[in-house]
């Protein structure tokens, strides 16, 4: 799998890169518990953080002027474990000079394709996030409706829902998402579901035609999470401002405080191109293309043997 | 009582949850990449049998149960309660027959089973999986009659009816699977 997507990378002229794993900051994103290392260069001690992506260090490398970029490495995410999840784990990630979402959602389906050659999977489904939601829940993911939202989890038989997530509406789109969504998508067949609600931006921008979702793409298949893509931003400001308001946010829930990363905003304020990237979990890839049902098939010493 | 964090749900363990005692049978961790992490959750109330499936937002917390199984014998039924005891201290210990329910049929004295005790008070019963009853009523079997064929329902001297082979006779003893409530085979003495 991993000689094969080097080739299909090499194929199309996009550069193998390799960034630190230890860095001095981290993503900001409330979501993401990262693990820390102590740097001990006496009489100094440092903080450094290993890295949830190795998103910020490439569009570094982009706004350089590296062009297109791909890069497979580890990545570590700190209380993540479970039939799909190992704290440390394998990631594609690769950056397109240039290209907007549906372009960068055409290389994305080429890739699987190409993977899935001798086991292929149905036609690809792209489907935006708004129908997907509606089409399995009724509900409209965009304009959030307490009521209704409180009335579909009772019916549903998730009442829990309304006590978890209360006035939340990210939370909601996440409970019932994984829940009551997920599972129905890409039954043996990639499907991609793109413009998430704003809220659920990350680091995508926001549409320019619809300022209630944003360019963002992730990628499902059997109804397994395999991956998730932006139009980057390319906003310094912007990016600025995300990351205050997601530290505003870590500080009020108390999360181990965060290092912003102060060097991709002044690579952002320099320029970043305009650019599409993807990022995908090549160990639940692999558990496909394997037929496996647990993520600690496919790793050599899963976390609790490591 | 201990707490028990959602990384800590395992297939057995025995948590309160809306006040009733209860046991874990399956905990599946959910994340999406850029979301929340929550732990969707099998659990069995023990109070009612009832299975249900209820979610968590990770690192959510539970009380444990005070709740164990503890291997009995079976004394004797006084009409409105059943009697246990453990073997090894005398203690005993009765229940009414609400919370015996189905296990009821395939207890018969001196036997020994399994009480699940929450708080030192027995929350369920559960028979051996295979016990050894007499037939106190069954048709007459005639002669020919092979280990094929239909079967014919026998009255066991728990009261409990099960299908056996016509070739089995009323006075014999027979082994059942209490599980399935099925004939296993006879039993010689």
């Amino acid at each position: 799998m991993l000689a094969e997507i080097r080739q299909f990378f090499a194929d199309r002229a996009v550069l193998e890169v390799e960034t630190p794993l230890l860095s001095n900051s981290i993503g900001t994103d409330p979501q993401l518990e990262f693990f820390t290392a102590e740097y001990r260069l006496l009489p100094t001690r440092q903080t450094l953080f290993l890295q949830t992506s190795p998103e910020f260090a490439m569009k570094r490398l982009l706004a350089a002027g590296s062009g297109c970029i791909y890069q497979i490495g580890k990545a570590f995410r700190n209380g993540e474990s479970g039939r799909f999840h190992n704290p440390e784990f394998t990631m594609l990630e690769w950056y397109r000079v240039g290209f907007s979402l549906p372009q960068l959602m055409d290389e994305i389906a080429g890739l699987i394709g190409h993977l899935f050659r001798e086991q292929p999977l149905q036609e690809t489904q792209r489907v935006s996030y708004q129908d997907a939601f509606f089409s399995h829940t009724g509900l409209d993911p965009l304009v959030f409706s307490y009521p209704d939202y409180c009335a579909y989890a009772r019916q549903s038989e998730l009442p829990e829902a309304v006590t978890i997530c209360g006035h939340d509406h990210a939370l909601w789109l996440d409970f019932l998402f994984s829940h009551k969504v997920q599972p129905h998508l890409g039954n043996n067949a990639l499907c991609m579901v793109y413009g998430y609600p704003a809220c659920q931006s990350s680091l995508a921008r926001i549409n320019e035609h619809n300022a209630l979702v944003s360019d963002r793409v992730e990628v499902f298949i059997n109804g397994v999470e395999l991956g998730n893509g932006y139009h980057e931003l390319t906003d310094a400001d912007e990016q600025n401002k995300r990351f205050d308001k997601e530290l505003a946010i870590r500080q009020q829930q108390k999360l181990p405080v965060s290092v912003k990363d102060q060097r991709l905003v002044a690579a952002l304020a320099s320029g970043l191109p305009q650019c599409s990237g993807m990022a995908i979990g090549l160990d639940r890839l692999l558990m496909l293309l394997s037929g496996s049902h647990s993520i600690n098939e496919v790793l050599s010493f899963p976390i609790h043997r490591a | 009582m201990a707490i028990y964090s959602t990384s800590e749900f395992k297939a057995g363990l025995k948590v309160m949850l809306d006040n009733d005692p209860c046991a874990i049978i399956e905990n599946e961790f959910v994340k999406p990449g850029k979301g929340q992490a929550f732990n969707r959750v099998k659990i069995r109330n023990l109070k009612t049998g009832r299975v249900m499936e209820r979610t968590f937002k990770s690192g959510e917390s539970l009380e444990g149960a005070d709740v164990v199984d503890v291997e009995m014998q079976y004394l004797y039924n006084d009409g409105q309660f059943r009697h246990f005891m453990v073997p090894d201290t005398f203690e005993q210990y009765q229940t009414e027959e609400k919370i015996v329910g189905d296990a009821g049929k395939w207890l018969k004295d001196q036997d020994s089973c399994t009480v699940t005790l929450w708080n030192d008070a027995p929350l369920a019963i559960s028979p051996a999986n295979f016990v050894e009853l007499t037939i106190v009523e069954t048709d007459p079997g005639v002669r020919g009659d092979t280990s094929g064929g239909g079967g014919k329902p026998a009255t066991l001297d728990t009261g409990a009816v099960v299908r056996v082979p016509l070739f089995v006779q009323q006075g014999e003893m027979i082994k059942v699977d209490t599980r399935t409530g099925e004939y296993v085979s006879r039993v010689k003495e």
